[in-house]
């Protein structure tokens, strides 16, 4: 048993396992307001890393342009939430997500077409110089773990702490008694958008220095942030972290130690265990179990 | 939450539109698509044939998927996989061991029926949500899976399979994509038939009671778990025979045919037809056919951007899919008719 | 009357002669997708999915074509080049060119891209007598003249680079363990196994480690790779992972003999974003004119392509060397429609297309030419080594040509 090699893979585990912690951490905010996984979460995040990249590229100092594509996705999430999804309210469960599905296409498409497909470097706040002095977490990658708990800490204290964000888990767990106490259900919605597109934004920037933007950037990110999210339990964003990272690590050490399937098959293995740790526990590893009255 | 809604009911089969009673229309619908339907490949292009005949297909995959998500309540986004193991079984038998091509058919039923049937046993603690990560997760691994070396030897690995598309038997004067189209028309009515008997029968009734409250269905001795467990084999069954006869169609199975953009492509086409409904599945096999030749016909450079457009107003437009469209418009006419 | 009838039969006699004596470009003849005003051409192009990044290949096509047309087009014809989106999926590549054959009626198809959508209509190609021209892939089974006369490829095939990459190794660094990165399909597939085959055993591959498109990073196998103890590093990877390997292995400092596939050798799309400093050292082949390397900054060929580039496709890439491949094969389409002159049928397209001698183009590496025959079916089969000094590539040693031999 080659230890140091696992402990380079356990790290390098960690690296990735911070990215799919920070988008695992958008996808159960969205979840938390509407109460389903939104499949364009994803190229929500990798439209506002281009817009980004694109006012860097016109000249805006990298924290101006961070901080303005953040409130730019916050808004158009909002925008989205209000013009899109409004009008088809009552529809089915279904629908809904088909219509996730449409703004996928959308996205991903015009990101094609406005900034077409070959990679881009992106900057990064952190720089590329390595923290353990042996290359395998670099500054960023330690800076982008330490963003991604920052804002967990931050939504924590937004759910338990703020009216909004009692207002705002109220109107997702029970809309009709939400409105009875005075709650503005629709815009409480849309402020989950907001919120979800803008850390999606923020995600997306951590991510695009690593893994170079370009917009089918987030495809197998936004696959394993849902794995992670799932297998966290999509009621606690502390979970979904844990399971950001705990997929990381997994994935890295199942490929590289399980013999015969491992190297081929290291998507597939990853998938099994979070299938099998969710038919242990059915509602993820810190979700809270529903129980309902019959 | 309501994961999957109940449809909406249509009007009593005795209510009337223009004299005509209900079920005479919906008899009379049939007929003529099936006139329709026979006639097609006498008057139109090859490739248009080529065509219906995938689209017929993809009809049968969505309806597989229907009955599991529509009747039974359990939300699949991993049937590219059960197209895929079925569509692996017939290239198989038909090059590595020379299987008539009719054959496979009931051989890739079967080996669906078991493998979803399998899959449905564990999947049974897992709801909504959690059981759609755990089917997309399968969707994803299987390309994998198919890639895998050791199994190259059966499944052609990334090279795939190539098999010959049958001809015409019997020297009937019908070239062999009017052949096929037929063949698959002929197949396609015989599982819509029983799909249509199995709903309509107890075992029908029992999946739609546990979708729509399981625990009430467990109370009135439904066995809930054996349910939902077949549901999921007899679902897999026919998108595996979907799986099949699209393997024989296109003459080309590799791994990259079936990727998880397949399963988003057979949940679009059953919501856009109508969840619950079977003759919506139709209207959804023709539209995941030929949605995205459309919206490319529009924009080549943003085809992506107009097929999301088309989906967004069509969701507008029918919320409930095709089937809730045309029932709405039914009960209007109907009450109106009175 | 005797006379009358030895008349008769001598004018009759005398215009046969003349009618058949007449040149064979004075005979017109077409095939569905062929008239005395155009010529139509059926393009399969993944310009959505995980492949979208090739699309713009068949952009650089069309607007080559766009180029043609305005000078006149070819033998007085204009090219009607119709492109249809496949996702980069066999069975909609089934679809759509069963639509150009059968419904578009077009001439021939054209640069169809990527093994599996080849794969998938190589037989119906073959069995409609349609050509399945100048295919977009390196796979090497495309050169196959005696089972898929219809079929031919165009680019240097990757199991010959393997082969070349293999003859490199062998003669300078023969005690090296080898480690590889390959994506898991059968581009990847195809170029270790020219890499395997040209060693024959006399190396040894100590670390294969593959990984597939929905990775997000390649890191786990970098780092794998480096704790095999490999010292040579034959990089098999898409221009997004390229750079990540090639920044990686940096980052952890590992420093192997790297060889990297001619699919990612861009200086612009590539080694920029991955670092240049990163990439110094790197080897690979190359047989066309990468437009951000400093060695063609004052080259009239490159000028007269960024020239097209700027009028007929101000929108593409000029850091992608995807352009300039677009470029290059349409002008060596462009040459084999004119040797078919007026006889525009598909038998005739395969023949001129396997009777191409000595073509230069102006963005194929000096040295490097276009041949074909009735049995040789690879129309580029020569590659050159370059090296990467921090700056720009510097070819060296011979123009080379890998045994095709499979």
């Amino acid at each position: 048993m080659n230890w140091e090699l696992l402990l380079h893979q356990v790290l390098a585990g960690l690296a990735t396992g911070g990215i799919y912690a920070c988008i695992a951490l958008a996808v159960v905010m969205i979840y938390q307001a509407i109460d389903h996984l939104n499949f364009a979460q994803g190229e929500m995040a990798m439209f506002s890393t281009f817009i980004a990249w694109q006012l860097i590229e016109w000249g805006c100092p990298y924290w101006v342009a961070f901080v303005l594509t953040i409130a730019l996705s916050f808004v158009a999430g909002v925008a989205i939430e209000r013009i899109v999804f409004k009008p088809i309210h009552d529809a089915p469960v279904l629908s809904h997500i088909v219509v996730f599905i449409a703004l996928f296409s959308i996205l991903n498409s015009l990101a094609g077409w406005i900034w077409d497909y070959t990679i881009k470097n992106f900057p990064s706040p952190f720089g590329t110089r390595s923290l353990l002095g042996n290359g395998l977490i670099s500054a960023h990658d330690g800076g982008m773990i330490a963003v991604t708990l920052v804002l967990l800490v931050l939504l924590y204290l937004f759910f338990r702490h703020t009216r909004i964000g009692l207002a705002m888990r109220a109107a997702a767990a029970n809309p009709e008694s939400a409105r009875l106490a005075g709650i503005r259900v629709g815009w409480m919605i849309a402020l989950g958008w907001g919120m979800a597109a803008a850390i999606g934004a923020v995600a997306g920037m951590l991510i695009a220095p690593v893994v170079f933007l370009e917009p089918n950037m987030m495809l197998g990110i936004l696959l394993y942030g849902f794995a992670a999210a799932v297998v966290g339990g999509l009621t606690s964003p502390g979970g979904a972290v844990v399971g950001g990272f705990a997929v990381g690590v997994i994935e890295n050490v199942a490929g590289t130690f399980i013999p015969y399937f491992g190297r081929e098959l290291k998507l597939t293995i990853a998938l099994l265990l979070i299938v099998a740790v969710l038919l242990v526990k059915p509602s993820g590893l810190f979700g809270r179990t529903v129980v309902t009255r019959v | 939450m309501e994961a999957i809604p109940t449809p909406v009911r249509l009007p009593a089969a005795e209510s009337a539109i223009a004299g005509l009673s209900l079920s005479l229309w919906r008899r009379l619908a049939i007929g003529a698509g099936l006139v329709l339907a026979l006639a097609l490949p006498f008057v139109v292009k090859n490739f248009l044939v080529f065509q219906l005949t995938l689209a017929i297909i993809y009809a049968v995959a969505i309806l597989g998927l229907n009955l599991l998500t529509g009747f039974n309540g359990q939300f699949s986004l991993g049937h590219s996989a059960f197209y895929a193991i079925g569509a692996y079984t017939a290239a198989i038998m038909m090059d590595q061991w020379d299987v008539a091509y009719y054959w496979t058919l009931p051989a890739a039923g079967v080996i669906c029926l078991v493998t979803g049937f399998l899959f449905g046993l564990p999947a049974l603690r897992l709801e909504g949500v959690y059981l759609a990560l755990a089917t997309f997760a399968l969707a994803i691994a299987t390309p994998q899976i198919l890639k895998f070396s050791p199994l190259e030897h059966w499944t052609g690995g990334v090279q795939g399979i190539v098999i010959i598309k049958p001809d015409a038997p019997f020297g009937l004067p019908i070239n062999s994509d009017q052949w096929v189209y037929f063949f698959t028309l002929a197949v396609a009515v015989v599982l819509y038939v029983c799909a249509v008997n199995l709903v309509r029968s107890r075992t029908g009734r029992a999946m739609v009671a546990i979708r729509d409250n399981p625990v009430a269905a467990g109370a009135m001795g439904v066995n809930v778990s054996l349910y939902k467990s077949l549901t999921f084999g007899v679902s897999a069954l026919f998108t595996g025979i979907a799986g099949a006869l699209g393997a024989i169609v296109t003459g080309f199975v590799a791994p990259d045919s079936f990727t998880f953009a397949l399963s988003i492509q057979l949940f679009v086409g059953l919501v856009v037809g109508g969840v619950g409904s079977i003759p919506g599945t139709l209207f959804g096999g023709l539209f995941a056919l030929f949605a995205p030749n459309i919206a490319e016909s529009v924009s080549k450079g943003l085809a992506g951007a107009v097929y999301g457009v088309i989906l967004v107003l069509v969701i507008y437009v029918m919320p409930s899919g095709a089937a809730g469209l045309v029932r709405l418009v039914v009960s209007k006419l109907a009450r109106s008719g009175r | 009357m005797q006379l009358h009838r030895y008349g008769l039969a001598a004018t009759v006699a005398l215009g046969l002669a003349a009618m058949t004596a007449s040149p064979a470009a004075a005979q017109k003849k077409y095939d569905p997708g062929a008239s005395d005003t155009e010529i139509k051409i059926g393009n399969i192009n993944p310009y959505s999915g995980p492949a979208s990044a090739y699309g713009t290949i068949g952009k650089t096509i069309a607007a080559y074509f766009n180029k043609v047309n305005a000078e006149g087009g070819i033998n007085g014809r204009k090219i009607n080049f119709i492109s249809y989106d496949d996702g980069y999926s066999p069975p909609k590549a089934v679809e759509q060119a069963r639509k150009l054959v059968e419904s578009d009626e077009v001439l021939f198809l054209f640069q169809t891209l990527g093994t599996p959508s080849n794969s998938a209509i190589h037989k119906y190609m073959n069995a409609k007598k349609v050509p399945q021209l100048f295919v977009a892939t390196g796979a090497t089974k495309w050169g196959d003249p005696k089972n898929f006369p219809w079929t031919m490829g165009w680019q240097p095939n990757y199991q010959s680079e393997g082969r070349i990459y293999a003859k490199y190794l062998l003669e300078h660094h023969p005690q090296g363990k080898i480690g590889i990165l390959y994506q898991n399909d059968d581009y990847g597939k195809d170029y270790v196994k020219g890499l395997k085959d040209g060693l024959a055993g006399k190396m040894q591959i100590i670390s294969e480690q593959p990984y597939e498109t929905t990775d997000p990073t390649v890191d786990s196998q970098i780092i794998n790779l480096k704790a095999s103890g490999a010292d040579v590093f034959f990089n098999v990877t898409t221009p997004k992972f390229a750079a990540q390997a090639i920044k990686k292995a940096a980052e952890i400092g590992w420093t192997p003999v790297h060889l990297l596939n001619g699919v990612s050798n861009s200086v612009g799309s590539v080694l920029k974003p991955a670092g240049l400093d990163n990439s110094k050292g790197l080897l690979s082949t190359q047989y066309l004119k990468d437009p951000t390397d400093a060695t063609w900054k004052d080259d009239p060929d490159l000028k007269v392509w960024a020239a097209f580039m700027e009028k007929y496709y101000p929108d593409g890439d000029r850091t992608s060397t995807f352009t300039v491949y677009g470029y290059a094969v349409a002008q060596s389409l462009v040459q084999v429609l004119k040797q078919c002159g007026d006889e525009l049928t598909r038998a005739n397209v395969m023949k001129q297309a396997a009777n191409v001698k000595d073509l230069k183009l102006g963005m194929l590496l000096p040295g490097i030419a276009i041949n074909t025959s009735p049995t040789d079916f690879y129309p580029i089969k020569q590659l050159q080594m370059e090296r990467f000094n921090g700056e720009r590539w510097e070819l060296f040693g011979p123009v080379m040509s890998g045994d095709t031999g499979s």
